[in-house]
């Protein structure tokens, strides 16, 4: 299958589901901000890889599932668990990206230009996972995944 | 950053992270506005796999780094990242824990991804106490 955007996909998810996404992030940036400053940044570090967005996903490709499936007249169903494990199969991937973002800020902020810093590991964590994700996809597939 | 520099320049940046109330409210409405951005693009790509690895970008680390510098340097914000790593790390067993307990145990997804939100934090907060402190 190949990578696709749908944007009128946004259209289905509902105004306070976004407004929770808006919440939870807001307040997972200001905790880790606070823990930092009561903590420490080793303390504090942690939390910038925080699953802030993860969850709420996962809740709503599992509702979105379960509704189109009701929509067309199955009433017991897990296909919005399996859709929502995939999704947690491409979070775990993108997790060792996320740990290759930290590593590059890690290594070069005290030394590069912080933009310059931002940009290479932002580049770094979509080409690892996208590399990780097209890996998966070519030697371990299996079945519905 | 020079942008984010200067806007910070207003709001006391020698205040340490979370230091005044409106530090407290710009971090609070970037983290809103990137954890958002990420969520609305994973809702938006296919298929479902791929759009997984966009549950597990840097948002929260794009919203809090540049404030961090602007107001603690490189280096407070270079020892955050390397926590960061720890954290991301248990982010990995953490989300194939809930796939495993999705796909092969069929347990609801918020479920699921809000109780294993304390393996996340137990993992975490054991790997500073052991390892990084």
């Amino acid at each position: 299958m190949k990578v696709s955007a749908d944007f009128s996909a946004l259209k289905k998810t509902k105004w306070y589901e976004y407004a929770v996404r808006f919440l939870l992030g807001g307040s997972v940036t200001v905790i880790a901000g606070l823990l930092a400053k009561y903590y420490g940044p080793v303390f504090g570090g942690l939390f910038l890889a925080f699953p802030a967005i993860f969850p709420a996903s996962a809740t709503l490709v599992d509702k979105h599932e379960r509704q189109k499936k009701q929509r067309a007249g199955i009433q017991q169903t897990t296909r919005g668990r399996q859709v929502a494990g995939v999704d947690a199969a491409g979070a775990a991937l993108g997790s060792l990206g996320l740990a290759t973002f930290a590593y590059i800020i890690w290594k070069l902020l005290p030394v590069w230009n912080v933009a310059a810093v931002f940009i290479v590991a932002l580049d770094a964590w979509l080409c690892f996972s996208c590399v990780l994700w097209w890996l998966r996809k070519k030697h371990w597939h299996r079945s519905p995944r | 950053m020079l942008t984010m520099r200067g806007y910070c320049a207003g709001w006391r940046i020698s205040e340490p992270p979370g230091g005044t109330v409106k530090d407290l409210i710009l971090r609070f409405v970037i983290g809103g506005i990137a954890v958002s951005a990420f969520a609305a693009l994973g809702d938006a790509l296919k298929p479902k796999s791929f759009a997984g690895l966009f549950g597990a970008a840097p948002s929260i680390a794009l919203a809090t780094l540049g404030l961090t510098i602007a107001a603690n340097g490189k280096m407070y914000a270079a020892t955050e990242a390397r926590s960061m790593i720890a954290g991301a790390l248990v982010f990995f067993l953490y989300a194939y824990l809930c796939c495993w307990l999705m796909v092969r145990r069929k347990l609801k997804a918020m479920a699921v991804t809000l109780s294993a939100l304390v393996i996340w934090l137990v993992c975490s907060i054991s790997i500073w106490f052991l390892v990084l402190r």
